[in-house]
Parts: structure tokens; C-alpha cells; sequence
């Protein structure tokens, strides 16, 4: 299997052998299901839909919870797919868990980062501040956004304040520091994405899953 | 804090080193690796600080080496930390012992606490 569903619960150090500390994140993941599989022929690509966390059928509607008495399971909350190169060989109903990964192993992780609002050139896209003193009036200002009569305009992609966060982020190579197949615990190296209980996605790196 | 963050972090909280607080002097052991070789030299001094919890516990030693004074803050659930040694129980009425920073000589030093 090629990635697995989860939340991220927080994060804490972990020491090594040698006394130096790991920042790592820890991720509650799975068990997840297979609802689904995608095949090339039927479908022009190959892909495993998992479900995580089960869904109370009254928060559903029946269309929806009917496409889970088709397969014959239990209603999930969360869907989504994960490319693989054999979708043939896996089945409806199939357990994944943590296990499909092992400590060392460099992962990449999806998630949704933490909404910051309407936020500023400053901290929107590290511009620099200008200076205090010597009768500066643009102190964080985004400044000139761009020449005269001559384009006349502004160039599309400028710069500029506005909404920051809440939007979908992927961090490639990861290592994974520790895999606690028991609990479904998976623990990896550094920050990830979004706030504590959001939803990650956690994908080998290469393979079909690219 | 997520209960089962809070069980990996106390995962790594030693029982092995014995109790001391703000004030006592100690020495510890700590690994140093250099290159290949590993050796253990000692740091000894008085606690001036306890802070943090779990495995990310910190506490600071402060020694006056040859009229300088040198602080050291150790990660109490570090591998290097190989062992802490309490040389001397001190009463301290505070939590925190930075004014001790200020002071030279005798009045530098925490009070005595009778062990019987």
C-alpha cells in the first residue's frame, strides 16, 4: 500500500543513542480500509480508496451511505485515494495500518495548514521591512507594485497582502523516526502541516503514489 | 497536551538519576564524544534552575571557574547526562536562583540543609 490516512495529535522530542534530540510529530493513522479500487482499464488509472474513522449513518445522506452498502462496510467518514501500480491486488474490505511503513523510511505528508487570515506583505511573503527612522513612511507598505503608463498595470502574480493558510500542503521527504504498529502511532521527523487532530495524508515517496 | 503525545514524551524520563532541587550543589557526568573516542567529565556546581516537564526537563548548573562564573543547562532526560551526583543539599526558598549570578564568594552560597 502505497500511503495511509490520519491526524496529526502533536508534537514532542524523541533522544537518539548519541544524545541528540529528534523534534518529531505524531500522527494517529489508521486502520484504514480499502472502499474502492481503480483500475487502468475501467477507470484509466490505478488507485486504492481508503476510508478512515468511522461515520454515524445519520450524518450521512442515503446516496452516500449507499455507495457503502454497495461494498458491504461499515459508513467512514473520510475518503480518498492513493495511487498504485497493482490496484488488482488488493481487495474490498482489506485492513491498512501503519505497519506498511518502517522507521528510516522517507514519507511525504498532506494536510491542510492552519488559516492566518488576512495577512500582510511582511509575513505573507517575507518581504522586508522598511526603515524607521530618516523619514520613512512605508514601515511594513508592500511599496511599488510595479512601473508607469508603461504596462499600465500590474503584472499578474504580484506580491501582495491577502489571505494566508488554509490551504492544501505537501512536504516531501520525511523520515519516518518510529512506527508504533500497536497503538497506530506513527512518529515523524519535524513539523507538519495544519493544527493538532486535522487530517494528513502520509505517502511513501516514489512508486505509482508520485 | 494529546494523551498519547504525553506518553511519548514521558517515554524517555529516567528513574535512575536521584532527587535533587534548586539549590543542592552536584556534579554531573556528561558524555562527550570526540570523533570517535567518548569520554565523561564532570560539571559541578549549584542548581539554579528546574524547567520543563516530561523528557523535555531542563536544569541549569552554575560553577565559578577560576573567578568566571559558567553555567551549563542540562536536558535531565539526555543519554549524556550519564549520572548526577548530589554533593551537597542547599535550602532555597526560591524557585529560581538567578541572583546568585550577582553574588561572589560567601554569599553565593545556597544554605546547608541538615541531612540526618
Amino acid at each position: 500500500m502505497s500511503g495511509i490516512i490520519g491526524r496529526k495529535l502533536g508534537m514532542t522530542r524523541v533522544f537518539t543513542e548519541d544524545g541528540s534530540a529528534v523534534p518529531v510529530t505524531v500522527v494517529e493513522a489508521g486502520p484504514c480500509v480499502v472502499t474502492g479500487v481503480r483500475t487502468e482499464d475501467r477507470h484509466g488509472y490505478g488507485a486504492v480508496q481508503l476510508g478512515y474513522e468511522k461515520a454515524r449513518r445519520k450524518t450521512l445522506t442515503k446516496p452516500v451511505a449507499g455507495q457503502y452498502d454497495a461494498v458491504g462496510l461499515a459508513p467512514r467518514k473520510v475518503l480518498r485515494e492513493f495511487r498504485v501500480a497493482d490496484p488488482e491486488s488488493y481487495e474490498i474490505g482489506q485492513q491498512v495500518t501503519v505497519d506498511i511503513f518502517e522507521p528510516g523510511e522517507m514519507v511525504q505528508v498532506t494536510g491542510w495548514s492552519k488559516g492566518r487570515g488576512f495577512q500582510g506583505n511582511v509575513r505573507r511573503h517575507n518581504k522586508s521591512v522598511g526603515r524607521r527612522t530618516h523619514g520613512n513612511k512605508s514601515r511594513r507598505a508592500p511599496g511599488s507594485i510595479g512601473q508607469s503608463a508603461s504596462p499600465a498595470k500590474v503584472w499578474k502574480g504580484r506580491k501582495l497582502p491577502g489571505r494566508m493558510g488554509g490551504e492544501r500542503v505537501r512536504l516531501r521527504s520525511l523520515p519516518v523516526v518510529e512506527v508504533d504498529a500497536d497503538k497506530g502511532l506513527l512518529l515523524i521527523r519535524g513539523a507538519l502541516p495544519g493544527a493538532a487532530n486535522g487530517l494528513v495524508m502520509i505517502r511513501k515517496t516514489g512508486g505509482a503514489g508520485k | 497536551m494529546n494523551e498519547k503525545v504525553r506518553a511519548i514524551r514521558d517515554r524517555a524520563v529516567r528513574d535512575d538519576l536521584p532527587e535533587f532541587s534548586i539549590g543542592d550543589t552536584v556534579r554531573v557526568h556528561v558524555r562527550i564524544s570526540e570523533g570517535e573516542k567518548e569520554r565523561t567529565q564532570a560539571f559541578e556546581g549549584t542548581v539554579l534552575s528546574r524547567k520543563g516537564s516530561g523528557c523535555n526537563e531542563t536544569f541549569t548548573v552554575r560553577r565559578v571557574s577560576q573567578g568566571i562564573g559558567v553555567e551549563r543547562t542540562f536536558p535531565l532526560s539526555s543519554p549524556n547526562v550519564q549520572t548526577v551526583v548530589v554533593t551537597r543539599r542547599g535550602k532555597s526558598r526560591r524557585s529560581k536562583l538567578y541572583y546568585l549570578r550577582k553574588r561572589t564568594g560567601k554569599a553565593a552560597k545556597t544554605k546547608a540543609v541538615d541531612i540526618r
